[in-house]
């Protein structure tokens, strides 16, 4: 065993709070191939490896990095390329500390091996070399239309696309990657970077319909009729939540959905180079304790807001968020306001937001979800002057493309009803899977979903011949 | 990508286009919208479908110059593209035959209420349009209007044609008189407010398409969130049609106003950039 087992994993180079916070560049700037070779070698290469079981897409994770330990580097990249196409994201979003770094022995006395660093120093690296367009396979003559191009969609596309499908993606936005380019910020995922992997999607073979709302422009029988011989369906949750308080409409108040938007997908933070505006106050608050949170916190801060604070009814410990998300956002400046619940936003005379009225909370006893229940403590309103609010609390199932397919079987929070294994849904032929099935989750799990409906989907094309 | 096919210039300010956008053209119904962006640095604006002729794949849309991207948009000509081009948006109006019904323009709202008069006409409505502006030169399409109404009306703030005053007072004196089912109103908020206030009087069913500030136009955001009968609405898929009687019109003027001086900025030196370009021709 190398000695190197037992020092902890390397520390990712990164850029000053100062720095960092002056533009939307990313933070983490990658390990070096010295860096990222020792890391590798820090790997015991278990028998049988417990990482794998913690990735949802079963990546051969000892294999590659052994094959980085040797220096192997290209044949590094294709073993995880032979399980995730988007190892670029994945590496720089995923929550390994939760998935295969969880796993990892090593972390039980130490530090874990440093998976995702790895991950991410490998697509990288080939990056830089210019990706290598995959060999064609031949046609199996039958189209696919896949909806919406997130991870999930993505995914899937890539896949049936490997497998000789002719794969069509109709996206509604007028750019590909879902959440990937609207909510996600470019200093935690450049987008040049999920439009490299686009690209690569697009080598395969698929085909790129933007601007296409289906439901809308189009449905699933125009699509049918057109020749599409099964579907995916991979919408996302794309509906803003708000709190239903009094005053929610006052201009300032934003969802996190339009704050990041207007930021990431329309570039507002490059207005007026770019044609559309933020409005940013002095003083804002985000609502809410989730990565959405910190992602909008973190982007306030960059449009140079002078006070960023979050507002959040229980405690740190019960955020959603990743702790290295809180971390970095602390580290910028973002004060977490704690144990605090909105009650009602106010207002001046021209129906801009002024201040939020809280009521302090406390914890009780714990709830369905495992976490202890927030109770307000009577009497205890207080109000925080504010110029801009951003609800980060959750999102929903997008209606457009649901309420268009009568028939197709929905959960009790509306989402899609799908095999779990499959993706298959109430309809033959039609197929769903990430957020719009689970809610809200992981680039990764959406794309493990889009993996799987892929097999499903050509095994269903293969039998209805 | 899109196609402008046909361009007129209606009103000094206001402009229309047909465009080849077959698939839009295919789905559309009176009352729905389209998002549009002109460039890869322009924003989504939502403009509503003035007509559409499915066989040609055409869409036609008529906007008025307000801001930087309305009058980009105004500078392009035909056989030039509009980059992106999504829809058609929204909940189409309800198509029946409610009997007598009013089709009320104001302004540039004379383009979005002539699909919704054609429609009712031919579902059998008795129809009868008023349409206004602030001076005569600012009026449109009243051509078009009476070729699909059974009465048309004409009002000018000004006095400079038709009826001197707004076209309220003209719709007051028809429920005086008629007995109306539905009154249909298209224009600035604060004349849709005034409508939908007379006709509360009248307790005439009244229906409004509002046109809130928007992003994505596909329910994604909630930037285009009214409120309706106490409850919080997304314009862009629970509309934009609304009862007029539900409206919270004062909060939709507020929200309007939310970027009125990023507006202001990025019109002075889009103007300024093209002034310096032009005085660079100019002297070479
Ligand atoms: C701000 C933010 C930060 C996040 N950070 C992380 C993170 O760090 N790590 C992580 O793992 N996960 C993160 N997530 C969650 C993750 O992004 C999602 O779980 C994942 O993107 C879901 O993928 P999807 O393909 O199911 O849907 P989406 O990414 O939502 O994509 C759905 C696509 O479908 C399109 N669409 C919707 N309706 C239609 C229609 N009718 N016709 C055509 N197209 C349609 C949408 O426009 C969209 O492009 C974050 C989410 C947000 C909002
Ligand atoms: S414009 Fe975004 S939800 Fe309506």
């Amino acid at each position: 065993m190398p000695r190197a087992n037992f020092l902890g994993r390397p520390k990712m180079p990164g850029r000053s709070v100062a720095d960092r916070t002056k533009d939307f560049d990313e933070v983490p700037l990658g390990l070096s191939p010295e860096q990222a070779i020792e890391e590798a070698q820090r790997c015991l290469q278990c028998r049988k490896p417990k990482c794998v079981k913690g990735c949802p897409v079963e990546i051969d994770i000892p294999a590659f990095i052994g094959l980085l330990a040797e220096g192997k580097l290209d044949q590094a990249i294709a073993k995880i390329k032979e399980k995730n196409s988007l190892p670029a994201i994945c590496g720089r979003v995923c929550p390994q500390e939760t998935q295969c770094e969880q796993e990892c022995i090593l972390g039980k006395k130490g530090e874990p091996v440093a998976i995702g660093y790895l991950e991410r120093f490998l697509a990288d690296y080939e990056r830089e070399q210019g990706v290598k367009p995959p060999p064609s396979v031949s046609s199996q003559g039958k189209k696919v239309a896949v909806i919406g191009s997130g991870p999930a969609g993505l995914t899937c596309a890539g896949d049936l696309a490997k497998m000789g499908y002719a794969v069509t993606i109709f996206e509604a936005l007028h750019a590909p990657g879902g959440v990937l380019v609207y909510g996600i910020p470019e200093f935690r995922l450049p987008k040049s970077i999920v439009l490299q992997e686009v690209d690569y999607v697009k080598s395969l073979g698929v085909e790129l319909e933007l601007s296409v709302v289906v439901g809308k422009t189009i449905t699933l029988d125009d699509l049918r009729d057109e020749g599409f011989a099964a579907f995916f369906v991979g919408t996302g949750a794309g509906l803003p939540s708000f709190l239903n308080l009094p005053g929610e409409n006052l201009n300032g108040i934003y969802s996190a959905n339009e704050f990041l938007t207007r930021s990431n997908l329309m570039r507002a933070y490059r207005f007026p180079e770019y044609d559309t505006p933020i409005k940013i106050g002095r003083r804002v608050a985000v609502i809410g304790g989730g990565n959405v949170a910190m992602d909008s916190a973190r982007t306030a801060i960059r449009l140079g807001a002078e006070e960023v604070c979050l507002v959040y009814r229980r405690t740190k410990k019960e955020m959603p968020a990743r702790v290295e998300e809180v971390e970095r956002a602390e580290e910028e400046g973002v004060n977490c306001i704690i144990l605090t619940n909105p009650v009602r936003y106010q207002g001046d005379e021209n129906g801009w937001i002024t201040g939020i009225e809280c009521i302090q909370m406390e914890l009780g006893e714990p709830d369905e979800s495992g976490r202890r229940r927030p109770i307000p403590i009577p009497g205890s309103e207080f109000v925080i002057p504010i110029d801009t609010v951003v609800v980060a609390i959750g999102q929903g199932p997008n209606p457009v493309f649901l309420d268009s397919v009568p028939g197709l079987k929905l959960n009790r929070w509306g989402y899609i009803e799908s095999d779990p294994e499959t993706g298959a849904t109430s309809i033959p032929g039609v197929f769903a899977g990430g957020d719009i099935v689970t809610g809200a989750a992981t680039v990764i799990s959406a794309m493990g979903a889009g993996k799987k409906s892929a097999r499903a989907i050509a095994r269903y094309l293969q039998n209805s011949e | 990508m899109v196609t402008i096919l046909q361009k007129k210039v209606l009103t000094p300010q206001t402009k229309l286009m047909v465009v080849a956008a077959p698939r839009v053209a295919k789905k559309a119904q009176p009352g729905q919208f389209v998002v549009l962006r002109i460039d890869q640095k322009g924003e989504r604006i939502p403009l509503t479908i003035a007509d559409f002729d499915r066989e040609q794949g055409t869409v036609t849309i008529v906007f008025q110059e307000v801001g930087k991207s309305t009058f980009m948009l105004g500078e392009l000509k035909e056989g030039d593209q509009i980059f992106d081009f999504v829809g058609p948006l929204g909940k189409p109006i309800e198509e029946k035959n409610f009997g007598q019904v009013v089709c009320v323009g104001g302004g540039v709202g004379i383009a979005p209420i002539y699909p919704k008069a054609q429609a009712l006409k031919e579902q059998g409505n008795r129809v009868i349009s008023i349409i206004g502006a602030r001076s005569a030169n600012l009026l449109f399409w009243e051509e078009e209007m009476k070729t699909v109404s059974d009465e048309l009306w004409v009002a000018t703030d000004d006095g400079s044609y038709g009826e001197r005053g707004f076209v309220t007072q003209i719709l007051e004196r028809i429920l005086e008189k008629n007995s109306i089912d539905l009154v249909v109103a298209v224009g600035p908020v604060v004349m849709m407010k005034m409508v939908s206030l007379l006709t509360k009087k009248y307790q005439t069913p009244t229906l409004v398409s509002l046109n809130p500030i928007m992003v994505d136009g596909t329910g994604m955001c909630g930037c285009c969130r009214v409120t309706v009968g106490g409850e919080c609405k997304f314009t862009c898929v629970d509309g934009p049609v609304f009862d007029g009687h539900q409206v919270d019109f004062d909060e939709l003027q507020a929200r309007q106003r939310i970027y009125l001086e990023e507006e202001k900025r990025a019109l002075e030196e889009w103007e300024l950039k093209k002034a310096e370009e032009e005085s660079h021709y100019a002297t070479r």
